[in-house]
């Protein structure tokens, strides 16, 4: 559980799955039109790994995404992580979930405005179990120095990285993130991607990053690829290359 | 502190001047609510206590002359507890610094100085001493109008002699908490007061030793009183009695309930008004909050905060606006039922007045507020509750326009782009159009109720003193008097006319329903004391049957044709049946006509008057009131003018006073419903109008988007609010509707004016403010951030 002893862990990682999805798949109702925004998905997610899930804008990773993070339930299939079944929990349970193991990162940083950076942080820090302080949370992002500015205050990078300090502050065993480079030039997305990285190195925390940037795909230890609700391959990267060094 | 509550203060900050409107008109209906509820129990407390602590009679009757002896029989009637006998006598009175004569009604007190019942609080001074003569006190407002000091002396006709009164006292009774003296239906404090002077002096003075005129009961716990009545009047039927009445008919005590009854009703009134359209304002704004931090809400609730802590989260932002509300309402509130208990203090007189703050009213009130609120906002909330996470992820879908009916109807070339999207915009929510207009009308209504009590009463006065009565001087006799006197009268210098008029004490019965009533007898073709119909047009007197006013046959539940009862309680007491021949408009009192000469056969006297109408040459009004003063046969003379300009000047100052107050609350509830919704739609559509200017379109095109709305919507709501204002206007007035006046529905042109006015300047100020927040459009900025 606790991030200190990743060293141990990370041999047995790749056996033990957080995340095991079972044939899922969403239907939205817009209208009088179906959407099928899932299409049958199974894959599992292990432990400490950072996946990219690749797709072009439609294929149906935010909605396997929002699925894996209890923002949203499927129309049929299943969803574990680890021993709940995601899928079979009332909407308590799913709050209880997101509030105890998962960090969110969205596309468009989703800050509360009127709030300052360390007070954003502090708005989860408050609801979480063990949580770390406000400021070493804005610390692993590099934004110590501007924990009292607000979102206006701070550029798209600064905040998509209060965001990011925002979304591992509780510790979470799972970090999700949106297209969390989407709105961002390529040097700030590389720093935000930095951060990403290395909660993922040093708190051991499972990562998911959507992207339809394929370019990134190199920092994963894995790449889901999605179209049209279905995955389409899963690569693993023998080697994932620092986000510095990505270019796109 | 919780940083959800920090977010919670500074989205208030953010939103101060939304906040603030809303929480003005939360204020104004809690300070009305609470101002009259303050009253109402600083009044309704004052009264108890006065009454029982001064022993005021539940039953009163008067007779022409009773001995003493018969009270030890009234003292066993079933139900009395106590028995007050005393002689009543209303006599003119010569004030040094008046030329007309004031009415004073003489009240005899025991020589023991000490009343069994209807006990005098002495302010000033001491009672009577035992032994004294021509030692008088006098009632408090009568002494405050003359500025009289102790030992003081007044001039009084007693039965014909000029005997000088000595004031040793100011008082108070609960018999007169407020002094309106009979057949008036306003308070003349210079003109009417009461003196108490000692039983003997009274006796000596009337030729009424071992006996009395005028009576009060006290009953005991569970009497009945109508039963009591009835065996009083038979006791004292032989005596001449005019017939016993309970507390709800006498005079002072009708005032005062009407007034306390009246604040019960501003009471309720007020926070449905006010309350209904801050509920309205909160859940607009609340509704637009709400939707434009919806990613804020996705992400609450994406990182666990449960659907409860987000709701309650927005559920408390209107909770704060509606305590504070409710904080500056019941401060403002209780200081407004101070001055109003001060003013109280002109009218009606009790030993202690003071304000008594009702907390369980603000308590109430609290939770009437709250309840509101949330009542208000829980549509708005609930969607928050609601609002699926991973949706609220997404933008909103853009809203769906079509053509409206409008455009359809007119040329296409008839609206310019900018008024179609102000006509688009309003279609498209038309529920929220709609209470806009609603809203703003209320504002209109309340600016009506809040002054159409001046044009009703101006009407009213009008219509009985000017067109209807036309006399200058009322006078009224001790004695029915004769021809020859009545001749004299109308023959003295500076008369220019005179009328005369016979009243006698009747009890009418109609059906099962009864009603004491004095039925005044006048000349076939009045000029002076004229009947009108609804249409203000003279009505002739007919030769036969009875006639009664609108209040009358509206108790009575009387049309013309039927055939009434009517039991003369004078002299040798005869039953009539008398067929109702018309019915006539008046708005004091309830009252029957009949003519004269009918009504002398009927009685089988002779040509006799009660009273007589004077008109008077301006120029010796004096001559004629001294003239009048020296008849011992007068008992009492009644100057219209004086009293209509003194009624005039008090009331136009107390309702100047409360206009000025809800004119300031109906521009709240303008200027909040205007500006929320001027604001609601600049947020809605900074965007589009940020597109608008960029695309080439100046300050003013833009401004004529959003402005024209507010402009429809005023527009809209002023006729509505006419509307609105008759409508409640007829609620207060049937709840005014007592004994002693009928209040007509009567709203001046000039006072609807002056309600489009105040909303008109309202939305003018309010399109100031939003058009400045037009001019500071950050073009860019708008169109970068994604809504």
């Amino acid at each position: 559980m606790s991030p200190g002893n990743t060293t141990i862990q990370t041999l047995t990682t790749k056996k033990s799955p957080v995340f095991r999805a079972v044939d899922v798949a969403k239907i939205y109702e817009m209208g009088e039109v179906q959407v099928h925004a899932l299409r049958g998905v199974t894959l599992n997610l292990y432990d400490h790994e950072f996946v990219v899930l690749l797709g072009a804008s439609g294929s149906g990773k935010s909605t396997l995404l929002n699925i894996l993070g209890g923002l949203d339930v499927p129309t049929t299939g299943t969803v574990h992580y680890q021993d709940h079944e995601l899928t079979a929990s009332s909407d308590a349970e799913l709050t209880k979930y997101r509030r105890n193991y998962v960090g969110f990162v969205f596309q468009f940083y989703n800050l509360i405005p009127s709030l300052t950076a360390r007070e954003n942080v502090e708005l989860i820090t408050e609801i979480a179990q063990s949580p770390m302080h406000p400021l070493e949370a804005l610390e692993m992002v590099k934004l110590k120095d501007r924990a009292d500015h607000f979102p206006a205050q701070l550029s798209g990078g600064e905040q998509q990285r209060v965001a990011i300090a925002r979304a591992i502050a509780k510790k979470p065993k799972v970090l999700l993130c949106d297209e969390p480079t989407g709105a961002l030039d390529v040097e700030t997305g590389i720093v935000v991607l930095e951060a990403i990285a290395r909660i993922n190195r040093e708190l051991g925390t499972t990562t998911a990053v959507i992207t339809h940037n394929a370019a990134i795909a190199q920092m994963a230890d894995r790449v889901i690829s999605l179209s049209n609700g279905q995955i389409i391959g899963i690569e693993e990267n023998a080697e994932r290359i620092d986000a510095s060094e990505l270019k796109w | 502190m919780r940083k959800l509550d920090q977010k919670l203060i500074r989205d208030l900050t953010h939103m101060r001047g939304q906040a603030l409107a809303i929480m003005l008109v939360i204020a104004a209906g809690v300070a009305t609510f609470v101002m009259s509820m303050c009253a109402y129990n600083s009044l309704a407390w004052s009264k108890e206590t006065f009454y029982r602590e001064f022993r005021f009679g539940d039953v009163f009757s008067s007779v022409r002359r009773a001995p003493l002896s018969i009270i030890p029989r009234l003292k066993e009637i079933s139900g009395v507890a106590a028995v007050e006998t005393r002689l009543v006598y209303d006599v003119l009175l010569d004030v040094p610094e008046m030329t007309e004569p004031a009415t004073a009604r003489l009240i005899s007190v025991p020589e023991s100085g000490e009343n069994e019942l209807n006990k005098l609080y002495i302010t000033r001074g001491r009672m009577m001493e035992p032994n004294r003569t021509g030692e008088v006190v006098v009632s408090e407002v009568f002494a405050d109008a003359h500025s009289f000091v102790i030992g003081d002396s007044v001039q009084a006709i007693l039965n014909g002699r000029s005997q000088q009164l000595k004031i040793v006292g100011v008082a108070l009774s609960p018999e007169y908490v407020i002094q309106i003296q009979p057949g008036s239906i306003m308070p003349d404090d210079r003109r009417f007061g009461i003196l108490w002077i000692s039983q003997r002096d009274l006796e000596a003075a009337f030729d009424m030793t071992g006996a009395f005129n005028s009576l009060s009961l006290k009953l005991t716990y569970g009497a009945n009183p109508d039963e009591v009545v009835d065996e009083l009047d038979r006791l004292l039927k032989p005596f001449g009695s005019v017939g016993g009445y309970l507390r709800d008919q006498q005079l002072s005590h009708q005032y005062l309930s009407d007034e306390i009854a009246q604040l019960r009703g501003m009471a309720m009134m007020a926070p449905a008004i006010f309350l209904s359209v801050a509920a309205f304002l909160l859940n607009t704004v609340l509704s637009r909050v709400i939707s434009q931090q919806r990613e804020q809400i996705a992400a609450l609730k994406a990182f666990g905060y449960t659907n409860w802590e987000v709701g309650l989260h927005y559920m408390n932002l209107a909770l704060v606006i509606s305590l504070a509300g409710t904080v500056i309402g019941a401060a403002f509130g209780i200081w407004m039922a101070s001055g109003m208990t001060k003013l109280y203090h002109t009218y009606y007189r009790f030993p202690v007045l003071e304000l008594r703050i009702d907390i369980q009213a603000v308590v109430l009130v609290f939770l009437i507020t709250t309840a509101a609120a949330i009542f208000g906002t829980w549509f708005a909330v609930r969607s928050a509750i609601r609002l699926p996470p991973a949706e609220a992820m997404r933008p909103e879908p853009p809203p769906s326009f079509r053509p409206t009916l409008i455009e359809r109807i007119l040329p296409r070339h008839w609206l310019s782009p900018e008024l179609r999207m102000v006509v688009r915009n309003v279609s498209r929510k038309p529920v929220k159009a709609s209470l806009s207009v609603v809203g703003i009308a209320m504002a209109v209504a309340v600016m009506i109720l809040g002054s159409f009590s001046l044009d009703a009463v101006n009407y009213m006065m009008d219509f009985q003193f000017r067109k209807a009565q036309r006399q200058d001087l009322t006078v009224t006799f001790v004695e029915p008097a004769t021809a020859s006197v009545v001749y004299e009268i109308g023959r003295l210098p500076g008369v220019i006319d005179s009328e005369t008029m016979r009243s006698v004490a009747t009890r009418i019965h109609f059906a099962n329903r009864s009603k004491r009533v004095g039925i005044m007898g006048l000349e076939s073709t009045p000029q002076l004391y004229r009947l009108l119909n609804t249409g203000e047009q003279p009505v002739a007197i007919p030769e036969f049957g009875i006639m009664l006013n609108t209040r009358l046959a509206e108790v009575l539940g009387v049309v013309p044709g039927d055939l009434l009862t009517v039991e003369v309680l004078e002299d040798k007491r005869p039953t009539l049946n008398l067929e109702v021949t018309k019915i006539v408009e008046e708005y004091s009192g309830a009252n029957a006509y009949m003519n004269k000469q009918q009504l002398h056969k009927l009685l089988k006297e002779s040509d006799v008057a009660s009273g007589a109408f004077l008109k008077v040459d301006s120029n010796r009004v004096n001559e004629v009131f001294h003239e009048l003063e020296l008849r011992p046969g007068v008992a009492s003379v009644a100057i219209k003018d004086a009293v209509i300009d003194s009624f005039q000047a008090t009331m136009e100052k107390s309702v100047l006073v409360m206009r000025t107050f809800i004119a300031g609350f109906a521009a709240v509830i303008a200027i909040g419903v205007v500006y929320n919704s001027a604001r609601i739609s600049l947020s809605e559509r900074s965007r589009d109008l940020a597109t608008m200017r960029v695309i080439g379109f100046s300050k003013s095109e833009v401004s004529t988007v959003l402005l024209a709305e507010i402009a429809l919507f005023t527009l809209l709501a002023i006729p509505i609010g006419w509307l609105f204002g008759f409508g409640l206007a007829a609620l207060m007035v049937s709840g005014l509707d007592t004994d002693n006046y009928r209040i007509p529905l009567v709203i001046n042109p000039s006072t609807l004016g002056v309600a489009a006015l105040v909303v008109v300047v309202a939305t003018v100020i309010s399109a100031i403010i939003v058009q400045r927040r037009i001019n500071e459009l950050d073009l860019i900025g708008v169109l970068k951030t994604r809504e």
